[in-house]
C-alpha cells in the first residue's frame, strides 16, 4: 500500500535575488510561507510542480516540500523549511530582516 | 607576493567578459538552470539556502591590502557589508543579486583577485601554511610552488571535468599547518642532503569517507614537481569513479586500486609527463620567486614589546595570538575572528578595512587568511605589538583567544548551505559564549574544537580534538561528537563518541567531556588532546554518556 500523501507547498529560489519563494493558489509567486497554496492532492501537486518547472526564466529548483495548515496559512513542518521562511540565525538576514523593516 | 602580468589580466577580464554574457543569457531565458549551473560553479557562484553566494579565492590564504579593501568595498556595495572566511582559505559573500555579479567579479578583477575553480569538478584553490615565508620552523616559503601549481591548474583543459573536486595543500615547515593529510594532495616540503623536494601525499579527504594520505614518493625533487602533478590527476582523471558521486574522489580511487597499483600507474604516466615539461615552469617559477623575496625587516629594539607585557590584557593576547617568527623581533600576529558569540570566520567591512590598514602600516603589506578561519598579519615587529592591539581592539578583533576552546571552526552549516542537515555557527557561538561565562577557556588551554553542518566536513570535524557532526536525525537537530582528531603533522581521524545529542545537549555534553579532563589530566601542562591520547576514549565517553556508565556499573 503506498504511503498518504501528506500536504505540499511548491518552493523555489528567485532567480535574480535567490530568495526563497512560494506558489499561490493563483499562480503568482510569493516571499511569505502562509501565503502559499498548501496541496493536499498527489495528482495537483504534480500539476503544480510542471507549472512552475515550466517557469525556468523567473525561478530556481522548484520541489514539493512538507507542509501543515495553521491559523494564519500554510507552516513547514521542517525545521530546514521552517529556515528558508526566516534566513540565518546569527544576523537579522533574510526574509526576517524584512519583516524587521 | 605575485602581481598579476599583462596576459593573467587579459584572461581573467576576458573570462568575467566570458560570464557577464553567461549570466545575460540565463537572465533573458536563453539558457535553463541545468546549462548555466555548471557555468555559474566554474565562476563560484552558488545557489544558497536563502541566497547566492559567491565563492572567491584568496590563493594559498595570500593578501595584500588593496585586495583586502576592496574585499570590504564589494561587500559594502553589493552584498551586507561582511564576508565570510573559510577553512579553505577563500572568502565568501551571502547575498549577492544574479545580476551583480559581473560587477563584482570585475571589480575584483582590478585587484587581481578571481572566483576562478572555487567550485566543480576541477583543481581547487591551492592552500598553504598561514605562516609561509614567516615561521621560524620553515624550510623555504612554498607560496612560490603554490601560485606555480595556480597558474599551471587554472583552465587546465584537461582537468575541468574530473571525476570530482581536488584540493591541493601546501607546507613549506615540518609543523603542518596546512591539514596536508586531509587533501587529495599533500605537499611538505623536506630536504634530502642539500637539496629542497617535496614528500607527496596522495588520497586524503574528509567528508563522508575520511582518509588520511598516503605517501607516494618520499622525495621529490622540486623540479618534477608540475610533471609528478600532471601525472597523478591525469592517473585520477582516468582511474577515478565516474559511476557514483559519493566514490569519485582521489581518495577512493587509491582505496580501491591500493596506493601500490595507483603509484605503479602515476609513475608509467610521469615518464610521458615529464618528458612533456621542456623546463619552462622552471623558468616561470623562478619570476615568481622573485615577486616573493622577502620583506626587508628591521633591526629595532624590542622595549616597548617587553614594557607592554606588564598589561594583563595585551600580556593575554600575545601568549595566545603570537607565533614565532623566523626574522629576530618579529612576531606573527593571528588576529583572531572568532570573538566570543560571533560567527566564527566573519570579518565586516570595517574590521577588513583595519586589517588593510595595520598590515599597510605594521605589516610589510602583507595578510594571510588561515584554514583556521583567522586572519594573519604575517609580519610585524615586536615593537609595534603594542599599537597594533591597540588599534585591533578598536574593531574588537583583540580576542585573546587562538588555539582555545572557542577558536573554533565552524562550516556555515544550514545557516546559509543548501546541502547542510544541521546549523554549525549557532553551536560554535554558544560553546565559545559558554565557556568564557563559567570562566574556563584559559583554564582547559590549547583545543581544537571543529564543527561540520554535514557529513561534506567543510567544517574538518573528523580532525578536530572534539569533532561535531550536524545531522537531520528524523526531522531534528542531532549532533555526533568524535574525540581523538588531529590535523597537524601527527594527523588522526577521530572517533564517534556514542548517540548524538539534541541540539540544547550539545553544550552540556561538551562541558561534562571538559570536566573530565580537566579532573584526570596529569597536569595544567597536559592538554586533552595528550590527556585522550594517555588515557583512550573511555573515561570521556563516560562523561559524555553518564546515564549509560550508571547502567553499567
Amino acid at each position: 500500500m503506498s504511503r498518504r500523501f501528506t500536504p505540499k507547498v511548491v518552493t523555489a529560489n528567485d532567480l535574480l535575488e535567490g530568495d526563497v519563494i512560494y506558489l499561490t493558489a493563483d499562480d503568482r509567486w510569493t516571499r511569505d510561507h502562509h501565503a502559499a497554496e498548501l496541496i493536499e492532492d498527489e495528482a495537483h501537486a504534480q500539476l503544480r510542480l510542471l507549472f512552475a518547472s515550466g517557469q525556468p526564466a523567473r525561478v530556481v529548483g522548484p520541489y514539493l516540500a512538507e507542509a501543515k495548515p495553521g491559523p494564519n496559512g500554510p507552516e513547514p513542518t521542517h525545521f530546514r523549511e521552517a529556515f528558508r521562511t526566516r534566513g540565518p540565525s546569527n544576523y537579522p538576514h533574510g526574509k526576517q530582516e524584512a519583516a524587521n523593516v | 607576493m605575485y602581481d598579476y602580468n599583462a596576459f593573467d589580466r587579459a584572461f581573467l577580464a576576458e573570462r568575467n567578459a566570458q560570464f557577464r554574457k553567461q549570466v545575460e543569457r540565463r537572465i533573458d531565458g536563453s539558457l535553463t538552470e541545468e546549462e548555466f549551473r555548471p557555468l555559474r560553479l566554474m565562476n563560484g557562484l552558488y545557489l544558497q539556502l536563502h541566497a547566492y553566494m559567491l565563492r572567491i579565492c584568496i590563493p594559498y590564504g595570500t593578501l595584500n591590502p588593496g585586495q583586502m579593501r576592496r574585499f570590504a568595498e564589494v561587500a559594502d556595495r553589493w552584498d551586507k557589508g561582511y564576508g565570510h572566511f573559510t577553512t579553505r582559505q577563500n572568502i565568501q559573500l551571502n547575498w549577492p543579486k544574479l545580476k551583480d555579479v559581473p560587477d563584482i567579479l570585475d571589480s575584483l578583477g582590478e585587484v587581481g583577485i578571481h572566483a576562478i575553480q572555487t567550485s566543480g569538478n576541477t583543481i581547487r584553490n591551492t592552500t598553504a601554511d598561514h605562516f609561509a615565508g614567516a615561521a621560524a620552523d620553515e624550510i623555504e616559503d612554498p607560496r612560490p610552488v603554490a601560485e606555480l601549481i595556480r597558474q599551471w591548474s587554472t583552465d587546465h583543459a584537461e582537468f575541468q571535468f574530473l571525476p570530482r573536486k581536488f584540493k591541493i595543500a601546501i607546507t613549506g615547515s615540518p609543523n603542518d599547518r596546512a591539514v596536508t593529510r586531509a587533501h587529495d594532495i599533500g605537499l611538505r616540503m623536506v630536504r634530502r642532503g642539500s637539496e629542497v623536494g617535496f614528500e607527496v601525499l596522495v588520497g586524503g579527504g574528509l567528508g563522508r569517507t575520511p582518509m588520511l594520505g598516503a605517501v607516494i614518493r618520499d622525495f621529490l625533487p622540486k623540479a618534477d614537481l608540475l610533471p609528478y602533478l600532471e601525472a597523478i590527476v591525469s592517473t585520477y582523471n582516468v582511474m577515478g569513479r565516474r559511476d557514483n558521486k559519493y566514490k569519485a574522489r582521489i581518495k577512493i580511487t587509491v582505496f580501491e586500486n591500493g596506493i601500490d597499483v595507483f603509484k605503479a600507474a602515476v609513475e608509467e604516466r610521469f615518464v610521458e609527463t615529464r618528458a612533456q615539461f621542456s623546463g619552462v615552469d622552471q623558468q616561470i617559477l623562478k619570476g615568481i620567486e622573485a615577486q616573493f623575496t622577502p620583506p626587508a625587516f628591521r633591526n629595532a629594539p624590542t622595549e616597548a614589546f617587553d614594557a607592554a607585557l606588564a598589561d594583563p590584557v595585551f600580556r593575554a593576547w600575545a601568549d595566545t595570538n603570537l607565533a614565532e617568527h623566523r626574522a629576530p623581533g618579529y612576531a606573527i600576529v593571528t588576529v583572531s575572528l572568532k570573538a566570543h558569540g560571533e560567527t566564527p570566520g566573519d570579518a565586516s567591512s570595517a574590521q577588513m578595512r583595519l586589517l588593510a590598514d595595520l598590515a599597510e602600516r605594521y605589516g610589510h603589506g602583507e595578510l594571510r587568511i588561515s584554514h583556521e578561519q583567522n586572519v594573519i598579519l604575517p609580519h610585524v615587529h615586536k615593537s609595534d605589538l603594542p599599537a597594533v592591539h591597540a588599534a585591533l581592539r578598536g574593531e574588537e578583533l583583540a580576542t585573546a583567544n587562538v588555539g582555545l576552546i572557542s577558536d573554533i571552526i565552524a562550516c556555515p552549516g544550514m545557516d546559509y548551505c543548501a546541502l547542510a542537515t544541521a546549523r554549525s555557527i549557532p553551536v560554535a557561538q554558544e560553546i565559545a559564549t559558554h565557556f568564557q561565562a563559567i570562566g574556563l577557556e584559559q583554564e582547559i588551554g590549547a583545543l581544537k574544537i571543529k564543527i561540520s553542518g554535514c557529513i561534506n566536513a567543510c567544517g574538518h570535524h573528523h580532525v578536530g580534538h572534539i569533532g561535531i557532526l550536524g545531522l537531520d536525525r528524523a526531522g531534528v537537530e542531532n549532533y555526533q561528537i568524535t574525540l581523538g582528531g588531529d590535523h597537524t603533522e601527527t594527523a588522526a581521524i577521530g572517533e564517534r563518541a556514542g548517540p548524538g545529542f539534541a541540539y540544547d545537549q550539545v553544550v552540556p555534553a561538551i562541558e561534562r567531556l571538559l570536566r573530565a579532563y580537566l579532573a584526570q589530566r596529569v597536569e595544567p601542562s597536559e592538554t586533552f588532546i595528550d590527556a585522550f591520547r594517555r588515557l583512550g576514549p573511555a573515561p570521556f565517553k563516560a562523561a559524555l554518556y553518564p546515564e549509560e556508565a550508571r547502567d553499567a556499573a
